[in-house]
């Protein structure tokens, strides 16, 4: 069954080859010893290829076959789920088209932590909010509809200028609706925390000139900036122009890690805060509308609500 | 320490007021009153500041009026901003320099150039943060307690173009300061504005008709800004915006007013024009009116150009939010329910204060950014990272290679010597036109090559360039005119041309052109 001549791992297989055909017969009953340092070395490279986030399976010959072993051979996955485990990692997925899909689990040595990510945020709760508000939105933007990030297939296309407006949009909207309630929205000088959120995306400014012609770190533009760049380092991004300040598309593992883990942990963070997001599977972006029926003429495919 | 909380905020200051005592502030809508204006002035603020901070500054810069440097460039940036980008950095500065210069003409132009930037860097707020400014007001809450706010505003603020480069936009904060009042309905002050401006040219009122033209015009510029946003709004994504009644609304009302201001400052453009042609520059007073009346046209003719491009931005909306929908509305259907990142995170997550709104944010950094692999450290390594000179950053970009030329082959069928010749033969005195048939003959004594190249530039003169050559004011023309005669020739046939040259009339043509 193992065509593929690589001589490195040729033995290997052929040993296996000859367990999983016992394992199919059910000589040997699963999980029962047999795991061979060669086993263990494996299903360790097998990890390390997928600790390589920018590797795709389709350009490494190896990283292919062990895709496939891990695929075809419970025992093998087994070992390899458990070495990825032991070293503080989540495996979201295992398959081709995203290779060995790995996430930091909590307080890892792999996971990121703010103040190796930027200084200033470790210090300044505004750029810590604004930093992490930038990933959210780039996610947000990437898969713009839950089908989006429900579908395989799909592929997101984000610029980081569009992020930025995107976002300002959004706090614009909040600012026009805060101003038609009459509400006063400058907070208390002595209170800083209890400023809204989308006031303080409002007031750093969009963009910068600075003196050596790059982007100003501290603008929006420059946080979204860095969130993407930091992206494309782990995997999930790739870039595709320079226009717009940037534009990019997502890659398997980036969907993996927003829908399996990230959108969850923050949706359980927001609802420990007693806010409670219902949603019916539809976009919420749509139009406010306070009548009921489908406006007649207007040529429109969706209701207003 | 305790996290603030909203009692702790309402307690700073609380007034101790007896039962019966009168309230210490008037009534909320007098408070609100007072904030509103606390406000207003507090955008007036930087501008005062220039010239308290300018002499801290590193020479002699008293001299400068920098509030005024400083309303000449909010007015620049506002006149330059385009309907998709804001103006540039650059131009404004350039434009500053003449008034700088103006009121310090003995100094150095670059003393004058240092003073222009530093005062548009200062209403940036290039140092701040949030590059903006920060005032703190007071007012009093529902329960009489006494809260300090911070307003945060700003003056011009930077935006991206769609080149890369950063632009300069003024908010409506600094258009309110600069014309004042001006938060009014747009559409109502611009119909007011021009109708002045219509009344004040009939009477002849040519100074006070600038003011309200320019006033109009800043108007035009403002009704060109809210349209600019939601055009923009609609093309991020079609259904954040509402194409049901707002936007439909939106495009009809400036269509409308688009087609209404332009017939409007046509009629005054003609008004204006007679009175600019007709008063004669006998004396001093006359001449200051024929002035004014050509600034006035220039004015109107940027008004009249502003409404082209939102006329034609509004043409454009509709197509683009047609091929917005087809691409989102049909798209396969979902295969299984995903999150709405945006409807259940980042929607709810806005409005909420920003101390709690962290949390979800650090929650979605910590499981959203990926992995990163520890990098473990040799001892010997790190010597030689640490020894290792560090590299200059290219400020040039990398290395162009240099590109591999390959000379193409000339393949052209005449040489320039042969081109040459034929202009020459085919340079004839004005009086003196030829016969196509001659010239061949005389161009086949030298080269039996040069009668095709001949009769090409003949057959290209029985159509001349006239329109080129009346626009570049040439004084001489190549003509060929068929008179009926057939070609008698062993290799071409066809009408024996009349080639000749016809004289122009440059200095006319000049002056035509001018009128």
């Amino acid at each position: 069954m193992n065509d593929t001549a690589d001589p490195h791992t040729a033995a290997e297989q052929d040993r296996y080859a000859d367990r999983h055909d016992e394992h199919d017969t059910g000589a040997r009953p699963p999980g029962a010893g047999a795991v061979t340092p060669a086993d263990a070395a494996d299903a360790s490279r097998l990890v390390s290829f997928g600790l390589q986030p920018k590797l795709l399976p389709a350009r490494d010959l190896e990283y292919a076959e062990l895709i496939r072993r891990h695929r075809d051979d419970p025992a093998f996955a087994r070992l390899a789920d458990a070495v990825a485990t032991g070293l503080g990692l989540v495996v979201l997925e295992v398959s081709a088209r995203a290779g060995m899909a790995l996430a930091a689990a909590e307080d890892s040595v792999f996971s990121v932590r703010m103040g190796d990510y930027s200084r200033r945020a470790a210090s300044d709760s505004t750029d810590r909010f604004l930093h992490g508000l930038a990933h959210l939105a780039v996610a947000a933007m990437a898969f713009p509809r839950p089908e989006d990030l429900a579908d395989d297939g799909y592929i997101g296309r984000i610029t980081v200028n569009g992020v930025d407006s995107f976002v300002r949009q959004a706090c614009r909207r909040l600012e026009e609706r805060a101003e038609e309630a009459g509400e006063n929205t400058d907070p208390a000088s002595d209170a800083p925390g209890l400023e809204a959120a989308w006031r303080v995306y409002t007031r750093r400014s969009a963009t910068g000139a600075t003196k050596d012609a790059r982007r100003l770190s501290g603008s929006t533009i420059g946080i979204i900036g860095k969130a993407v760049a930091f992206l494309v380092d782990s995997g999930f991004l790739q870039k595709t122009a320079d226009d717009a300040g940037g534009t990019y598309r997502t890659t398997a593992r980036y969907q993996l890690q927003v829908r399996d883990l990230a959108s969850s942990a923050a949706m359980a963070e927001l609802l420990e805060l007693g806010v409670v997001p219902v949603s019916d599977g539809t976009a919420a972006l749509a139009p406010a509308d306070d009548s009921d029926e489908l406006v007649a003429d207007a040529g429109l495919p969706f209701h207003s609500h | 320490m305790r996290p603030p909380n909203l009692c702790v905020v309402t307690a700073t200051v609380h007034h101790q007021t007896p039962p019966g005592a009168p309230r210490p502030a008037p009534g909320p809508a007098a408070d609100e009153g007072l904030a509103r204006r606390l406000k207003a002035l507090a955008c007036t603020a930087p501008l005062h500041d220039l010239d308290v901070r300018k002499a801290n500054l590193a020479g002699e810069y008293t001299v400068y009026s920098m509030a005024e440097v400083a309303l000449a460039s909010i007015d620049l940036v506002t006149l330059n901003m385009d309907f998709d980008t804001g103006a540039d950095h650059e131009q404004v500065v350039a434009r500053l320099l003449p008034r700088v210069a103006a009121q310090a003409p003995r100094r150095p132009a670059a003393e004058h150039e240092r003073v222009a930037r530093w005062v548009l860097e200062n209403l940036i707020n290039v140092g701040s943060v949030d590059r903006g400014f920060r005032a703190v007001y007071g007012t009093f809450g529902p329960d009489g307690a006494y809260v300090r706010r911070d307003y945060d505003f700003k003056l011009v603020e930077e935006v991206p173009g769609p080149d890369g480069g950063v632009y300069l936009r003024t908010t409506d904060e600094a258009v309110n300061v600069l014309v004042g009042a001006l938060d009014t309905d747009v559409a109502s002050a611009q119909i007011a504005a021009e109708v002045k401006l219509e009344v004040l040219i009939e009477r002849g009122r040519l100074a006070d008709a600038q003011l309200a033209a320019e006033q109009a015009r800043y108007r035009t510029v403002q009704y060109a800004e809210s349209l600019r946003r939601a055009l923009e709004a609609t093309r991020r994504n079609v259904r954040a915006v509402d194409w049901l009644r707002a936007v439909p609304d939106l495009i009809a009302e400036a269509l409308d007013h688009v087609a209404d201001r332009y017939r409007h400052e046509n009629a005054i453009l003609t008004n204006i024009r007679r009175v600019r042609d007709e008063a004669e520059a006998v004396d001093h007073r006359t001449g200051e009116h024929k002035r004014r009346a050509a600034e006035l046209v220039d004015i109107v003719k940027d008004c009249i150009r502003r409404h082209t491009q939102l006329q034609s931005r509004l043409l454009e909306a509709g197509p683009l939010f047609r091929a917005e929908q087809d691409r989102q509305a049909f798209a396969a259907p979902p295969a299984r329910a995903g999150t709405d990142l945006y409807g259940q995170l980042l929607g709810p997550l806005l409005p909420l204060p920003v101390e709690r709104a962290s949390k979800v944010t650090d929650a979605f950094f910590a499981s959203g950014t990926g992995l990163r692999t520890p990098a473990a450290a040799r001892v010997c390594d790190l010597v030689d990272g640490l020894l290792t000179p560090p590299l200059e950053r290219e400020h040039l970009g990398a290395l162009m290679p240099e590109p591999d030329l390959v000379a193409t082959p000339d393949d052209s069928r005449f040489s320039d010597e042969q081109m040459d010749t034929a202009l020459h033969l085919l340079d004839l005195p004005p009086d003196a036109p030829r016969r196509l048939s001659g010239l061949l003959a005389e161009a086949r004594r030298s080269d039996p090559e040069l009668p095709y190249l001949l009769a090409l530039l003949a057959v290209h003169a029985a159509s001349p360039p006239v329109g080129v050559a009346y626009r570049q004011g040439e004084e001489r023309l190549l003509f060929a005119v068929d008179d009926g005669t057939p070609l008698d020739d062993p290799e071409f046939g066809g009408a024996d041309l009349i080639v000749g040259t016809a004289t122009l009339d440059a200095a006319a043509m000049a002056a035509e052109r001018a009128s």
